[in-house]
């Protein structure tokens, strides 16, 4: 079986245009939706107080939180885990609570609602902590991205590919952020770890492209930069079409099968395995042109010797 | 023809061996078991063994076998209801009760020969266990302070001692920190300063020391370098991990985690453990004690009404009683000098019986020959943080509880050996295990706190294998129907991905997660990757005209560059992630990292090896099912 039985031939340089607008739009509405939505952070990052019930029958979220705030919880956030019979509890922090005192006021209240209701899960997370790690994040995040700029740039000769791959990997966890932003899916610890792992994804596929292109200069210098771009990312496409079908098929089965612990991390995987994709294909060797790459920067040193022959 | 070196070869025969071997621990599952260790933690004695197993005999206990395992004895059952009877049975029993610990485990179905090999399954994780996570901040503050307290305290004997008049003796900040890192000395003006000095010598060894005049007088100060901070900090971080230790091993629990987090935490992980609050209130306790004369020339109640003590004395309250009472300054000996404390029956009641090492032996018998028939009291100095709201933010402050537990009249000489008397059977038992596992260098706070319930675990393990097996089977069949026969090798490659990486994990001993899990499945998916960029390049190769075999090389080895850049830019997020993650995180981490690795190998040289066996040879080869 053969999806590419043809070399494919689609002007990827020609229409970039189009693919910056899209990209645009979209990075610019995940920015603005991010800046006013704000994300749904979970208590790894703000602190507080997360349980898990389980009860006997199907329950009224609303009757949960009801009597949750008549025990005297503040603002207790109740939501449905996986299934109707699963609730998760979230408060704001309580300084002067412990694990203990905060059980002992929340099993009764469960218990009114269903006497069989079990808590099976209790965190707390100082807000110390959940700062702490909000600062983590982001220094990973930057720390990954600076490391990976200079490795192509050294990999390659050239910061025109360093930037084109950055930038193309930029947009990947912007619009998973966005799409988390507009949807208010809870954005906890492990969907920062699916983030990076999409960084890696989506780099991967550049650099791709990126080999193909240093190896279709080598063969013929003379060719106009944005015939070679064309080429080499139609003939890496369907190795980076395959690559990514594979993958999501494990990411489907994380989805729907790996609980609701798993949910935010798998859900930011498939959107950024999907926009990594898209952005290694449209947008990262579009940079690159238009940073005026051509063989030279390739080979600056095998250039130099050319220059010397001439008489 | 093609080729393949013969070392190499071997190489992948080798390694897959090995992680067969390394990895096989981990597909026989677990059986629960009760674990029993020593108090005095030595090793269990086959004669101990032996002992216990009649005792579980005679109290017609089944169990399944039984083993001796870094010194602890495990005795395997095949049902939980086993497990439990044994272990009330066993905890029932005075003979074991004093100089034993049980803990309830689970013991790997390991065979006997690959235990004996020191292989060992990945230990599960809390999220897939069930059990408490507490996460500590340790106040490495205020073991710089304590330093400094010492230096403060060495500075006035000293100055004492050579008869050298000083106005005050306090902790600063010295160049502008925020924290005390500094011992200042105030000298009357009638004070030599270059005396002063050189009579502090052996007090602030180390230090760096400054001398300054003042309008009346002059001030003497000494700094505890940067260095000098980090290493105290360590140090009280290092001691207060020995002592958690300590204190979880004298608790029981099986398999615990206590290790170092970052700067200034410590990250405790108890699997199985449900009763968070007995426990926590154990582990996090700063008990110490101070054995004191008491001060019987003043009036304690006088003293307690004008809320000063004389000089010479401090004021404490006697919690049995309920009065005041005096006590002199000196210390006779502090928790730090104590060996062993142990429970013990008295004449008088329930009490903690205890060793002191040398020197406060010395001591002691120095101080209860000359006050024969004076009382003396024993001191409990108990250090915990309250957190108050005040104006909508939240304040937090060290409180320091001195009480005074027991007093009693020196009736004998006495060194080492003594007893505490006057207190529950319950106190005694809390201090005596507060006491033998050492005090904590300096307090500790409960930052973080997760209790997993075990059907919780057991829920995401059902779902992690699940996700993985049918991952694992729709990409094995994608492949096998997109890439034929080649698609089939690199089914088996990637099999092979996964024993290696499992065995990567169980060597290291690297506990796993949900997470962990995820990162495997992330990782057979990502393991295709080099494959199919090989699969498509003999592909392109071949539609370009060229021969099946020249087809095969020249797709390994064009896509060799493209395969290695790739894969160390995801290795780059994966290290970071590894360095900066803490926690589940991290074990995604070092899955992601290794998983790259072991598939970089398999596929670049376990997949060539095999096609080359396969399609090598032959001389008249038409066509590729690829």
């Amino acid at each position: 079986m053969e999806f590419f039985s043809h070399q494919t031939n689609y002007p990827f340089m020609a229409t970039r245009k189009v693919w910056y607008t899209l990209s645009a739009v979209l990075v610019i509405a995940s920015i603005v939706s991010f800046f006013t939505r704000g994300l749904n952070l979970g208590i790894d990052f703000t602190g507080g107080i997360s349980a898990q019930a389980t009860f006997t029958r199907a329950v009224s979220v609303d009757e949960v939180r009801a009597k949750l705030a008549a025990s005297g919880f503040h603002d207790p956030q109740v939501q449905n885990f996986g299934s109707s019979r699963d609730l998760v509890i979230r408060m704001p922090p309580e300084p002067s609570e412990t694990a203990a005192s905060i059980r002992a006021k929340l099993e009764p209240a469960v218990h009114s609602v269903d006497p069989g209701a079990q808590v099976r899960q209790l965190d707390l997370v100082g807000p110390q902590v959940g700062n702490e790690l909000k600062t983590s994040a982001i220094w990973a995040l930057s720390f990954t991205l600076l490391l990976i700029f200079m490795y192509i740039a050294f990999r390659f000769h050239t910061w025109r590919l360093s930037l084109g791959a950055i930038l193309a990997v930029l947009h990947d966890p912007i619009l998973v952020i966005g799409i988390f932003s507009v949807s208010q899916t809870e954005f906890d610890l492990p969907v920062v770890a699916a983030i990076l792992a999409v960084i890696g994804y989506s780099l991967n596929d550049t650099v791709v492209v990126f080999d193909r292109i240093r190896e279709r200069f080598e063969s013929n210098r003379r060719l106009p930069p944005p015939t070679v771009l064309d080429q080499s990312i139609n003939q890496t496409l369907s190795r980076t079409i395959m690559t990514k079908v594979v993958t999501s098929i494990v990411v489907v089965a994380l989805l729907f099968l790996g609980g609701p612990v798993l949910k935010g991390f798998s859900e930011a995987l498939m959107i950024g395995i999907i926009a990594g994709t898209y952005s290694s294909i449209y947008i990262s060797s579009a940079i690159a042109l238009d940073c005026g790459l051509n063989a030279e920067h390739l080979f600056p040193s095998a250039n130099k010797a050319a220059v010397d022959e001439l008489p | 023809m093609l080729e393949y070196a013969r070392w190499k070869y071997i190489l992948v025969a080798g390694v897959l061996v090995l992680g067969l071997l390394f990895a096989s621990p981990n597909f026989f599952g677990e059986d629960p078991a009760l674990q029993i260790a020593r108090k005095d933690h030595a090793a269990i004695t086959p004669f101990e063994t032996k002992d216990v197993e009649t005792f579980l005999k005679d109290k017609k206990v089944h169990f399944d076998r039984s083993y001796v395992d870094k010194g602890r004895l495990m005795v395997r059952f095949s049902s939980v209801p086993d497990q439990l009877a044994a272990r009330d049975a066993v905890n029932e029993n005075t003979r074991y009760k004093d100089g034993y610990i049980t803990a309830l485990s689970f013991a790997p179905r390991t065979p006997e020969f690959l235990r004996a090999l020191g292989l060992r399954p990945m230990p599960l994780g809390l999220d897939l266990r069930g059990g408490l996570f507490l996460l500590y901040q340790v106040d490495v503050n205020g073991a710089v302070g304590q330093a400094l307290e010492g230096y403060a305290q060495d500075a006035r004997r000293a100055l004492s001692s050579a008869n050298i008049p000083f106005k005050d003796v306090t902790t600063v900040a010295a160049g502008g920190g925020g924290q005390p890192n500094a011992v200042r000395i105030i000298l009357p003006p009638e004070a030599d300063a270059g005396a002063a000095r050189s009579a502090l010598n052996q007090a602030f060894q180390g230090l760096s020391v400054s001398t300054e005049s003042l309008p009346s007088g002059s001030a003497i100060q000494a700094a505890m370098t940067p260095a000098q901070i980090k290493e105290r900090q360590d140090y009280a971080i290092q001691q207060n991990i020995t002592t958690l230790r300590n204190r979880v091993n004298e608790l029981g629990v099986s398999e615990p985690i206590v290790q170092r987090q970052g700067i200034d935490r410590i990250n405790v992980q108890l699997p199985g453990v449900q009763n968070s609050a007995e426990i926590k209130n154990l582990l996090g306790r700063v008990a110490t004690l101070e054995f004191r004369l008491e001060d019987t020339q003043d009036n304690a109640v006088e003293a307690a009404q004008r809320g000063r003590a004389p000089l010479g004395a401090k004021l404490y309250t006697h919690t049995r009683i309920g009065r005041p009472i005096l006590l002199k300054r000196e210390i006779i000996a502090t928790g730090d000098q104590l060996t062993n404390a142990s429970v013990v029956q008295t004449p008088e009641g329930v009490g903690v019986g205890v060793r002191l090492d040398a020197r406060a032996g010395e001591n002691m018998l120095k101080t209860t020959k000359a006050n024969l028939n004076k009382p003396m009291a024993v001191v409990l100095i108990e250090k915990r943080r309250e957190t108050t709201e005040v104006n909508g933010k939240q304040v937090s402050r060290d409180v320091t509880d001195e009480t005074v537990i027991n007093d009693a009249t020196i009736r004998g000489v006495f060194s080492t050996n003594f007893q505490i008397t006057g207190l529950t059977a319950g106190e005694a038992r809390d201090l005596a295990l507060l006491l033998r596992s050492g005090s904590l260098a300096t307090a500790i706070y409960v930052v973080e706190e997760r209790a997993v319930g075990p059907s919780v675990g057991s829920e995401n393990i059902e779902k992690g294998v699940n996700a993985l097996i049918i991952g694992m089977v729709g990409v094995f069949a994608f492949m096998a129907i997109y890439y034929k026969i080649f698609g089939l090798v690199a089914d088996l490659v990637l099999l092979a991905n996964v024993v290696l990486l499992t065995a990567l994990l169980s060597m290291m001993g690297a506990s796993l997660s949900l997470p962990g899990i995820a990162g495997i499945i992330l990782t057979v998916g990502m393991a295709v990757d080099a494959n199919v960029l090989i699969y498509e390049r003999i592909r392109e190769e071949i539609r370009k005209g060229v021969s099946p075999q020249a087809a095969i090389r020249a797709g390994f080895e064009k896509a060799f560059s493209a395969i290695a850049d790739s894969n160390i830019t995801t290795l780059i997020a994966g290290v970071v992630l590894w360095v900066f993650g803490a926690g589940p995180i991290r074990g995604f981490a070092v899955v992601l990292t290794l998983g790259i690795a072991t598939s970089m190998f398999t596929s670049l040289m376990g997949s060539r090896a095999l096609i080359t066996l396969m399609y090598g040879g032959r001389r008249k080869l038409a066509r590729l099912p690829i």
